[in-house]
């Protein structure tokens, strides 16, 4: 069998329901041998849209997310969408084609050295130099991809590979011995966990995205109902605990509730599930939960102790270790402390001003009604994206894909392309800014041709809103490059006043959605709100729907860069 | 302080690279790091890491999750032994070479080579040990230096190094 062709089987041996790609010289050899299988392929319009989109399958799904793309440049349109994936531990494979081996490093055409370039972006690469060691590489790559934290791995295969001929079979199991994560918790520290919970007063459970990767969203439910604590958790967290529930502080951190970060700084026990402590969560991080003992249960070891001090470490897969851990617990109720967090909860709930122009945070609710909180909901990087993260009230495990760690603009709409993929029959909405969703506008023609009914909401403030909100409150609101609509005859001295403004805003989405064959909606009342948002849901097919806003508007609370978490800007409202 | 760390990683292509790109991506201060092949397979590093406690765990934990990294093991407090090699040529023409052959003896170096102009010595050893040699060589103007920074195995028995 050719290498080409045993990269179509390697695909099937590992269920691979859908590749995005981008054909080029360097993987012609494979795009032949997929035009005679049956994987459905989804042919991006930029690499980048090929890579967020397999990254959102992979976290709608649980699956490993695959995109293929040809050497040089079709590598390097790659690399944020792996370092997005890296960041947020989702499990990719990216396969790149690479030019024939006798021509590594003559600087061939189309040649980089993607493997050096994504080293520090992959939880681990390869190169093919062997065609005998192509079956044994690429079930490594799904292998590690998936398994313990996991993460994106690439594969780059040399041109000449994919056309030799390879005897040794795609192997059905694979055995590393340099890397075998730990699964299972060890025994004694959960007995230690078990005594300092008991011994707590004021727990909180805090958790994170390592919660959706390991599908444990139901042991950390059981957790807080047995010990009865409250739940906050990370940005990556959101949809792990259902966030109307009465133990539900919501979102912690730097644009989380006042409550829950509250609860934390009074907390005498932080149970950390699946977090990494990042410093959009900590603020200042010999601040943070200045009372509190923690117990860190993550499945990457070097993930405790990096950034905070952990009282008792576990190290293991989070669903194995809460199954452990949970029977251990003896039942109890904390009344008092549960009655300080709602008290809490009531007096500084979110909040937005009701100024008669449309509030963001308005339509957030809106959709959050409309769909019944059951959607897959995407977003770009910004004010959309906190705005979402505060006011949707998630539900669901893997309902929210958002970049957390690296902050790519540009991630939401490719990445509700894969979600649609991986969900045919879940309504997929992906919430933008009129800066991020022009990052990736040419996936429209993706949704369209694909027939991928997703709904975009672009809540257009003519701004890059959250460099302006910096802008406005760290730098005397002096703006600089983050006017979308300035063009030459704006004043040099213009006041952000929006009667001097141009009157057309470039481009016309809705003109835009039409260009490419999709439905376009535009809201700039409150009154319009229910009944648009209604009628783009019902449409079919893609739909976007501009919605202008007040580029004052901005997202609060907010914890200042190096203060203490519970030192918190309320901003107007 | 001080650590030297033992490496067992698989033999493969970028291996360095990896390690090389970890300290200097997280920031890991490396003083000296050796590498050389165990078989076909597996090839044998030594590294020698400065930080506090904090940084060392970090260090350990991220060598380890490095997936062609098959055993990490700090030996500093263990029973160890660890040896440098330096090659160091020195500025000497014929009348002291009874001067410098005299260190070489007290130091138990070797001559490897000998000319009108220089000699290069030899000698294998602790850090301090080579450390002390370099400076009785330097006021006879010392031309060159190789050194293999250190490598270390941990001892079965009880001695100390």
């Amino acid at each position: 069998m050719k290498g080409a062709q045993l990269i179509i089987e390697a695909l099937k041996a590992e269920g691979v329901k859908a590749l995005f790609g981008y054909p080029g010289g360097t993987v012609i050899d494979i795009f032949d041998r997929l035009k005679e299988s049956d994987i459905p392929f989804y042919l991006t319009r930029h690499e980048q849209g090929a890579v967020h989109a397999a990254d959102g399958f992979a976290r709608a799904s649980g699956k490993v997310g695959v995109c293929l793309a040809t050497s040089g440049p079709g590598a390097t349109n790659v690399v944020t969408g792996i370092a997005t994936a890296h960041m947020d531990s989702i499990p990719l494979v990216v396969l790149t084609g690479q030019v024939a081996t006798h021509l590594i490093g003559n600087d061939a055409f189309q040649e980089v050295d993607i493997c050096g370039i994504t080293r520090s972006i992959t939880k681990h690469n390869f190169m093919v130099k062997d065609p005998e060691d192509l079956p044994r590489t690429l079930k490594a790559a799904f292998y590690i991809a998936r398994s313990g934290r996991p993460g994106p791995v690439l594969v780059d295969i040399p041109k000449d590979i994919q056309q030799a001929e390879v005897m040794a079979p795609y192997p059905e199991q694979i055995e590393l011995r340099s890397y075998r994560p730990t699964l299972k918790g060890n025994i004694q520290q959960l007995k230690k966990a078990a005594r300092l919970i008991e011994k707590s007063r004021k727990p909180v459970i805090f958790a994170g995205g390592g919660v959706v990767s390991s599908n444990a969203q139901e042991e950390i439910r059981q957790l807080s109902s047995i010990i009865d604590a409250p739940v906050t958790t990370s940005l990556m967290g959101l949809g792990v605990f259902p966030e109307q529930h009465s133990h539900a502080l919501k979102m912690l951190g730097m644009h989380g509730t006042e409550y829950a970060n509250y609860a934390v700084q009074e907390a005498d026990l932080l149970i950390a599930v699946g977090v990494r402590f990042d410093d959009r969560v900590t603020g200042k991080v010999d601040k943070f939960a200045p009372a509190a003992q923690i117990i860190h249960i993550d499945v990457d070891p070097t993930s405790i102790r990096k950034n905070v001090q952990v009282t008792i470490p576990v190290v293991g897969d989070i669903k194995t270790v809460l199954r452990d851990l949970n029977p251990l617990l003896k039942p109890r109720k904390n009344p008092e402390w549960l009655q300080q967090t709602q008290n809490w909860k009531q007096q500084h709930p979110l909040r937005y001003s009701q100024s008669g122009k449309v509030q963001p945070q308005y339509i957030i609710e809106r959709l959050a009604d409309l769909t019944r909180h059951d959607a897959i909901i995407c977003t770009e990087v910004g004010q959309n994206q906190m705005w979402t993260a505060q006011f949707f009230n998630f539900r669901h495990s893997r309902s929210f894909l958002t970049s957390g760690g690296l902050g790519t603009m540009g991630y939401g709409f490719p990445a509700a392309i894969g979600a649609q993929v991986a969900c045919p029959d879940k309504l997929v909405i992906d919430i933008a800014g009129d800066g991020s969703i022009q990052m990736n506008i040419q996936e429209l023609a993706t949704a369209v041709l694909h027939n991928l009914p997703i709904k975009v909401i672009i809540l257009n403030n003519h701004s890059l809103g959250m460099v302006r909100q910096w802008q406005s409150i760290f730098y005397d609101r002096r703006f600089s490059q983050i006017c979308l609509n300035r063009r030459t005859t704006c004043p040099p001295d213009c006041d952000q006043n929006p009667d001097h403004c141009p009157p057309a805003y470039v481009p016309n989405f809705v003109k835009l959605a039409e260009a490419y064959g999709a439905s376009g909606f535009f809201i700039d009342h409150n009154d319009q709100v229910n009944d648009v948002l209604e009628t783009a849901i019902a449409t079919p097919g893609p739909v976007l729907v501009e919605v202008a806003i007040d580029k004052e508007e901005n997202v609060y609370p907010m914890v200042p860069t190096g203060a203490p978490i519970h030192q918190m800007l309320r901003g107007m409202a | 302080m001080r650590h030297i760390i033992n490496l067992e990683v698989e033999n493969s292509a970028g291996v360095l690279a990896r390690i090389a790109g970890l300290f200097s991506a997280r920031g890991f201060n490396i003083e000296s790091l050796s590498v050389g092949k165990m078989d076909s397979d597996t090839a044998h590093m030594t590294l020698v890491v400065r930080g506090d406690d904090w940084i060392i765990e970090q260090v350990n934990k991220q060598l380890n999750k490095l997936v062609d990294v098959i055993h990490v093991s700090d030996v500093t407090e263990t029973h160890y032994v660890g040896r440098e090699l330096v090659l160091v040529k020195v500025y000497c023409p014929p009348s002291k070479r009874p001067d410098i052959s005299q260190l070489v003896n007290i130091f138990r170096a070797k001559v490897v080579d000998i000319s009108n102009r220089s000699m290069t010595l030899e000698l294998t050893g602790s850090e301090p040990k080579i450390n002390a040699f370099l400076d009785t060589l330097q006021p006879f103007g010392v031309q060159a230096i190789a050194r293999t920074g250190a490598i270390a195995m941990v001892r079965d028995s009880n001695g100390k190094n």
